[in-house]
């Protein structure tokens, strides 16, 4: 059972007014009394320490505090309370002001709309500054190709594209199965079901394959660039290598760059490639269309510039995965915390950058003729 | 929740502890018992395992053999959670201070408070928070910056005001001058003792500063062979014949700070200092 510190209040002769302390004054046991001593009014004479047990710099405080608040004395203290009464009183405290947070005035809306103005000012001028670095980076290594962390490059390829391959291939080969079962269900009403294959072969190769797999990049990628340059950021490595005369920039950026760009051509090919044959596979069963059938009748249904269209776009999706994430990683500063929401805003910058950009392309490549 | 001070003689007693990474032994057989009120400087070389034994004494680091008795209670160091009441009854200072980057300094001395006991109010925590900031030496406006605007010393005045936050019985710190510069190291030091004659907390100091095991520390262990191969004040390890010892205090850094340390002696004498009195000074 805990013991808490407790009060009485003495009246005294002549209008003496004291309280009476007792029990521990130990951090432990000082919460009540604290609450209580704050209830009280006063104004007392003294404060009666002599019936304390322990005490610490918490009780100490506390009737330091109480003293110069009722203007008592204290007596009856024993050694060590004096000692830390004493070392309270050396280190007084100016009175805090209390006055909190101003309430949401007009004025100071429009200050937070200003600020957040000018902060995303800031925001838009520090990514075309990060743009320029990375041009000028990569002007550099066309220049001097010597330059080029080639080994840091193959790594990036590496996790990027060959590791994501089981992972981006099931969910490819999985997303052909639901859209040629869907397709499949309401073509059937028109008799149509042979139509099912131009659905899946051209959707596949146009949009879904690249898309999904860009969504899936930003998720595995985007997000480990960001947290890496940022955690890099807060230990001092990326100063460390300015320091030493290596830019981060060509060290860390361009090989992620490159990785993400040419992987995400790659793998978005690859992508539909399973979401077809995912296609064909389900078709098998639920249509009845051999499996071969199905891929021969993919090479006469999908015109050549669908895979085109999915080849242009993946290059351009892959960079501004690993722009977003290189760029939030590089803004990381102050502390851990900040790693975890620079991460979280390049995955989401980046899969929203990607969906309008695909809305834009969709358009430009019907009104270009390769609808 | 026990109020009452520890009043053994010894709050850490460490008997026969082995602790290892796989098959890498770092202790072996090592016993280590430190006196009540006491500043006890841990020394050894780089690897010798002084952190690991702060670690497993503080039950973050599990013993492979051996016993530890921490404030009387038995520490068990597979259980890192158990042993709550304990934990409210000492405070650590890791090296690199380790505060919660996302919480303000005095957030983060508010965080044991908060933990151990709800029942205290806001103000009442706040004021002990600031309190607690004032008492380690920063200046007030400290209180609301996050540790990533502070400096390595003033980190490392937050780390110290976060482990006295609970008034603790014990106080280890590892390696707290680490890093600072000599003027920041000397007012550290002085910030330790003068805590110590003030609370009467016993200190488990690791450390490679010799001019802080000279000035604060009243008696000094030494690590090396995977054990304590001696404790004792300085000039009693001195007239000892070990030669890492030896090396360790007569090296030129060791003379160094000897000859300062006597240069004050024969200077202000200044109250009682730690190396006249051999260990215990009990509250």
């Amino acid at each position: 059972m805990r013991e808490w510190a407790e009060f009485s209040i003495a009246e005294g002769e002549g209008g003496a007014r004291g309280v009476v302390l007792s029990g521990p004054l130990v951090v432990a046991s000082i919460g009540r009394l604290d609450a209580q001593l704050r209830g009280i009014e006063g104004p007392f004479t003294h404060i009666d320490l002599s019936g304390v047990g322990e005490v610490d710099t918490v009780g100490a405080w506390t009737v330091w505090r109480f003293a110069r608040d009722s203007g008592a004395d204290i007596v009856g203290a024993s050694d060590k309370a004096r000692r830390l009464i004493a070392a309270v009183h050396r280190s007084e405290l100016e009175e805090e002001s209390t006055a909190g947070a101003a309430a949401l005035s007009p004025e100071g809306m429009a200050a937070l709309t200003g600020k957040f103005v000018i902060a995303y000012g800031q925001g838009v001028k520090h990514f075309l500054a990060f743009l320029g670095e990375l041009i000028v980076a990569l002007a550099t290594l066309v220049r001097h190709p010597s330059r080029m962390r080639w080994t840091s490059v193959v790594r990036q390829f590496d996790l990027v594209g060959i590791r994501a391959l089981p992972i981006i291939g099931l969910m490819s080969f999985l997303v052909g199965i639901v859209i040629a079962q869907q397709g499949a269900v309401q073509l059937e009403q028109f008799g149509a079901e042979i139509y099912t294959i131009n659905l899946t072969g051209r959707l596949s190769f146009r949009e879904l394959g690249v898309l999904m797999t860009a969504i899936m990049v930003a998720g595995r990628s985007g997000s480990s660039f960001a947290a890496q340059i940022g955690t890099m950021k807060l230990t001092e490595e990326i100063d460390a290598m300015r320091t030493i005369g290596v830019s981060p920039m060509e060290a860390l950026v361009v090989p992620r760059v490159l990785a993400s760009t040419f992987m995400l051509m790659v793998l978005g090919f690859y992508a539909a490639i399973l979401s077809i044959i995912g296609g064909a596979f389900i078709s098998m069963y639920s249509l009845e269309i051999p499996f071969w059938t199905f891929l021969s009748r993919i090479q006469e249904v999908v015109p050549n510039h669908d895979m085109w269209v999915g080849l242009i776009k993946g290059p351009v999706f892959g960079l501004i995965i690993a722009l977003a994430g290189c760029y939030q990683g590089m803004r990381v500063e102050g502390n851990s915390e900040a790693v975890g929401i620079r991460t979280t805003v390049a995955v989401v910058q980046a899969i929203f950058a990607v969906i309008v950009l695909d809305a834009f392309f969709a358009v430009f490549f019907t009104e270009v003729g390769w609808g | 929740m026990s109020l009452e001070h520890f009043t053994g003689d010894f709050p850490i007693v460490v008997e026969g502890l082995k602790t290892a990474f796989g098959d890498h032994v770092i202790h072996e057989g090592l016993d280590l018992s430190v006196r009540r009120g006491e500043i006890l400087g841990v020394v050894g070389g780089s690897g010798t395992g002084k952190s690991v034994l702060m670690r497993a004494i503080i039950g973050l680091q599990p013993a492979a053999d051996g016993r530890i008795e921490v404030l009387g209670e038995e520490i068990a160091g597979d259980h890192a959670d158990d042993d709550i009441d304990i934990r409210a009854r000492w405070g650590v200072l890791f090296q690199g201070g380790a505060l919660f980057s996302t919480l303000t300094v005095a957030e983060n001395i508010e965080v044991p408070l908060k933990e151990f006991y709800p029942e205290i109010s806001p103000t009442l925590r706040r004021e002990i928070a600031r309190y607690k900031v004032m008492l380690s030496g920063l200046p007030d406006d400290a209180a609301d910056k996050y540790p990533s605007e502070l400096s390595g010393g003033m980190k490392k005045r937050a780390g110290l005001a976060r482990a006295l936050a609970m008034d603790p019985e014990l106080l280890f710190l590892d390696e707290p001058t680490a890093g600072l510069d000599p003027i920041g190291a000397a007012a550290f030091d002085q910030l330790t003792r003068e805590l110590q004659d003030t609370l009467g907390h016993t200190v488990f100091l690791i450390t490679h500063d010799l001019d802080t095991l000279h000035e604060i520390c009243d008696r000094v262990a030494v690590i090396a062979d995977k054990r304590v191969i001696a404790v004792g004040t300085i000039p009693e390890l001195l007239a000892l014949d070990h030669p890492w010892i030896q090396q360790y205090f007569n090296g030129p850094r060791g003379r160094a700070a000897q000859d300062a340390q006597a240069r004050v002696r024969a200077g202000v004498r200044a109250g009682t200092k730690a190396m006249d009195k051999p260990g215990g000074r009990g509250a």
